[in-house]
């Protein structure tokens, strides 16, 4: 809203204490405010600078490339960027990206930075790259709002935190005079005991096999690059990874929705030990073996639930096959979703109205809760906590542990370093779809993992 | 820059929650009062008659005599079937535009069989025949651009309009090749002495068997999509492909399993446009109710059972409007623009069901 895209039913805005009337992105830049979004918008065959410089016709410099490249140049000298600005954009890694998207609205004169969940991309050396520079706005007479959910983040950078609760606003308090525990209240509403217990395996066993596994995206281009690895029973296998380094490709390739051109996945059947093989296998067939593989996809409503559908015919996914004849039976799809909706507390109008229109955090519940019910014996979830408000995701924390305590494999993909480290027993890291190193969750830690995630050289960014 | 150069937008638009069941009703009878107005204003300006008469006029044009009723009932039934063929296909997003070349090869079909076979083979023979290839036909022409589309992705809408016109010319090929008499471009009525494969007259109604086909075809269809594993599957793959996939559904086999159905009904159609309405076939046969069957699903919301009701409205206007030109003396582009009216409000009022108007309120109100 404040950068122009949305405008405001009432209210006002201020900058600088007059109020002003934002109706354009337009607008905004007029106000010196800068918006760097989290999906970059950027023209991937212009270079840095002509990204840069697009719709800036009137400015001092107007389409001279050389002279905007030079002042790209002092503008990243003076806040310490790292920058070619010749580079094309499809050759720049996510972290260059969003150096662009940066001095884009620096170079437009921003005053007032406003970047959203920046670091949801970076590793944790990226990330402390980027806080450096934000510093040095700082002390230049900048305003930076950053917005996150991250809250070591909040506590590491920020001077001051406005805490928002589903649209309203909760209050402010100073950095320096608060805790990781008070945001969170703030955040909930309420007092939370917010804490993983992480017991140790019982018994662990392998379940899932995936050796030397390769697999291209539909453009021909190698996602996954003999990916070899074993998730056992009655353990939490973290995966962690830049956003996009093949953490979705391999989780759907195991579960059979993504083809693989070399490599095979192996289901050790708990009772007898047997293997099965679930290479070149649809879902369908996999579920006909009897192997009960439950997956959480990163994309709940697009590729986990039918939006447009209420919960229990969520439910019906999964069993809608059962019984003989052309009939649906509903009845234990319904008792399934009542059952749902009581011990998650899902917050629904009622069975039949559309998840669509629940909020994000009672969308994943449903979604969990109807994987879990299938009674899984591995349980892949693919970034569970995504959007998710505080207490939803340790809602999910602890179903994920509650699966592992009664031996379930759990695969979790996750982007919160802290989380990972706290919630698995280990953790797989990858880089552009290669295993670049398993370590322990109990002793590793975040620099180590932060390393491991940009260890291969990264050439087919993207 | 200042403030003062841009002016406050005063409202925007937003997305809201379906409203309950009588205010959706009630806003769309709103809307068919104020289209009534409307048209009766326009009547008034641009003839200078009186609207209530002409209002009379369309109602006893569509409905004035038992002839006139029972050609609305065939006409609402054969639109309605249409409509109901193409809705699996819209069900599972898949815009099927080719009901009417669908439409026209099933008749085709039946005519074909009508021309060659009346006579040679026992009546209840020639039915089955005539059924079956119908069916058969209508399939094909569904099967095609489904195959296209599941095997390559093809642009459904593109490829259906298509299929369309190959049907077209196919059938004007056949009509002046079979004319009667020769060179004369129409096929004429077929077997009009013997009246073999014309559906026959129940109790003096020889649109009675139709209505009663399309009925059970329409209650069959909304049981399929609403009670039936099929259904399921096809609004799956409506809502998201990904989602069907993930769970196991083969969406090329639903994609194809749902044309060919889609296309079987359209055959069926055009079965009883030829054998129990025109017992001719011509380029025409389906006229136009291929597209107007989409409207008719749509305002539907891809509800069979509503069809019967937006189908009904439809063919009541064409048949009144029809009327009022005669009447009047005035020509049919009148018609057309007293339907027009009435179906632009009737189709506009749905944007008053999803979608609500928020004004802004004064920024002074809220103390800073």
């Amino acid at each position: 809203m404040i950068s122009g895209i949305y405008y405001p039913d009432s209210g006002e805005i201020l900058v600088n204490g007059e109020e002003v009337s934002i109706t354009s992105p337009k607008d905004a830049f007029n106000y010196r405010i800068g918006m760097i979004h989290q999906h970059f918008k950027l023209v991937d065959v212009f270079t840095a600078t002509e990204n840069i410089i697009l719709g800036l016709k009137d400015g001092p410099e107007g389409y001279d490339v050389k002279k905007a490249a030079q002042k790209i140049r002092e503008i990243s000298e003076q806040y310490g960027f790292d920058i070619d600005p010749d580079k094309k954009i499809y050759e720049m890694s996510v972290s260059e990206k969003q150096t662009v998207e940066i001095i884009k609205v620096l170079y437009r004169g921003a005053d007032i930075l406003m970047l959203d969940e920046p670091t949801a991309v970076l590793t944790p050396q990226e990330t402390r790259k980027l806080f450096a520079v934000l510093r040095r706005m700082k002390q230049d007479g900048k305003a930076v709002v950053i917005i996150t959910h991250k809250l070591h983040e909040v506590l590491d950078i920020s001077d001051k935190v406005a805490v928002l609760r589903k649209g309203e606003y909760i209050g402010t308090v100073n950095t320096a005079g608060t805790n990781e525990t008070q945001l969170t209240e703030m955040m909930v509403g309420q007092k939370v005991v917010l804490n993983i217990d992480r017991t140790e395996p019982v018994n662990p066993e392998p379940r899932l096999i995936v050796a030397h596994l390769n697999c291209m995206n539909r453009e021909g281009i190698k996602v996954l690059d003999d990916v070899t690895f074993t998730a056992n029973s009655g353990e939490i296998l973290g995966i962690a990874g830049i956003a996009g380094s093949g953490q979705r490709e391999l989780l759907e390739t195991i579960a059979g929705l993504q083809p693989m051109v070399t490599g095979g996945v192996q289901y050790i059947v708990p009772e007898t030990g047997e293997i099965e093989f679930l290479r070149d296998k649809t879902p369908l067939q996999i579920r006909e073996l009897g192997i009960r593989l439950s997956f959480v996809p990163e994309d709940r409503l697009g590729m986990g639930l039918v939006a447009t559908m209420g919960t229990t015919d969520n439910m019906l996914l999964r069993s809608y096959k059962k019984g003989k004849g052309l009939f649906l039976n509903k009845k234990e799809p319904k008792e399934l979703a009542e059952k749902i909706i009581k011990e998650l507390q899902v917050v629904t109008p009622g069975v039949n109205t559309p998840v669509r229109r629940l909020s994000g955090g009672n969308v994943q519940k449903v979604l969990v809760g109807r994987e879990i019910a299938a009674a899984p014996r591995v349980l892949m979830a693919a970034y569970p906590v995504r959007g998710l408000d505080i207490n939803s995701s340790y809602t999910i924390y602890n179903l994920l542990n509650k699966q592992k305590e009664m031996g379930v494999a759990v695969i979790f993909v996750g982007e919160d370093l802290d989380v990972l480290l706290e919630l698995c027993d280990r953790i797989m890291v990858i880089g552009s779809g290669t295993v670049t190193g398993v370590v322990d969750a109990r002793t590793a830690t975040k620099e180590e993992i932060g390393l491991l995630m940009t260890k291969e050289v990264r050439t087919d960014e993207q | 820059m200042n403030s003062k150069t841009h002016k406050d937008p005063l409202f925007h638009i937003s997305r809201k929650d379906p409203p309950v069941w009588w205010k959706r009703f009630g806003i769309r009878i709103i809307a068919v009062i104020l289209a009534l107005v409307l048209a009766g204003i326009v009547t008034l300006l641009l003839t200078k008659l009186n609207p209530i008469d002409v209002y009379l006029t369309m109602i006893d044009g569509a409905v004035g005599t038992k002839r006139r009723v029972w050609a609305l009932i065939q006409k609402t039934a054969m639109l309605l079937i249409i409509a109901v063929a193409i809705t699996p296909a819209f069900r599972m997003r898949f815009w099927n535009i080719g009901a009417e070349g669908q439409v026209l090869i099933g008749g085709f079909a039946t005519a074909v069989v009508m021309l060659k076979l009346g006579g040679k083979v026992p009546t209840p023979v020639l039915f089955i025949i005539m059924v079956v290839s119908a069916i058969a036909a209508g399939a094909v022409w569904g099967f095609i651009p489904a195959f296209f589309k599941a095997k390559s992705n093809t642009n459904e809408t593109l490829f259906t309009l298509m299929m369309n016109y190959v049907a077209i010319q196919l059938i004007g090929y056949f009509v002046l090749e079979w004319s009667v008499p020769k060179g004369s471009g129409q096929i004429g009525i077929i077997n009009q002495k013997t009246q073999e494969g014309w559906i026959p007259s129940v109790g003096g109604n020889a649109y009675l068997v139709n209505v009663i086909v399309v009925a059970a075809i329409t209650i069959a269809i909304a049981i399929y999509l609403n009670r039936t594993k099929h259904g399921y599957e096809i609004a799956v793959v409506g809502d998201s492909q990904n989602t069907a996939r993930y769970i196991g559904i083969d969406v090329k086999k639903v994609i194809i399993r749902t044309m060919l159905l889609s296309g079987a009904i359209c055959g069926i159609a055009g079965f009883l446009l030829v054998s129990g309405q025109d017992h001719t076939i011509t380029k025409d046969t389906a006229g136009g109710n291929g597209f107007t069957a989409i409207m008719v699903a749509w305002l539907a919301k891809f509800n069979p059972l509503w069809m019967i009701l937006t189908a009904f409205i439809i063919c009541f206007l064409q048949k009144g409007a029809g009327e009022i030109a005669t009447m009047f003396n005035l020509n049919l582009a009148f018609a057309d623009i007293i339907t027009g009216i009435i179906i632009f409000f009737i189709v506009g009022s749905e944007f008053f069901i999803d979608y609500k108007i928020v004004f802004r309120k004064s920024g002074k109100e809220v103390a800073a």
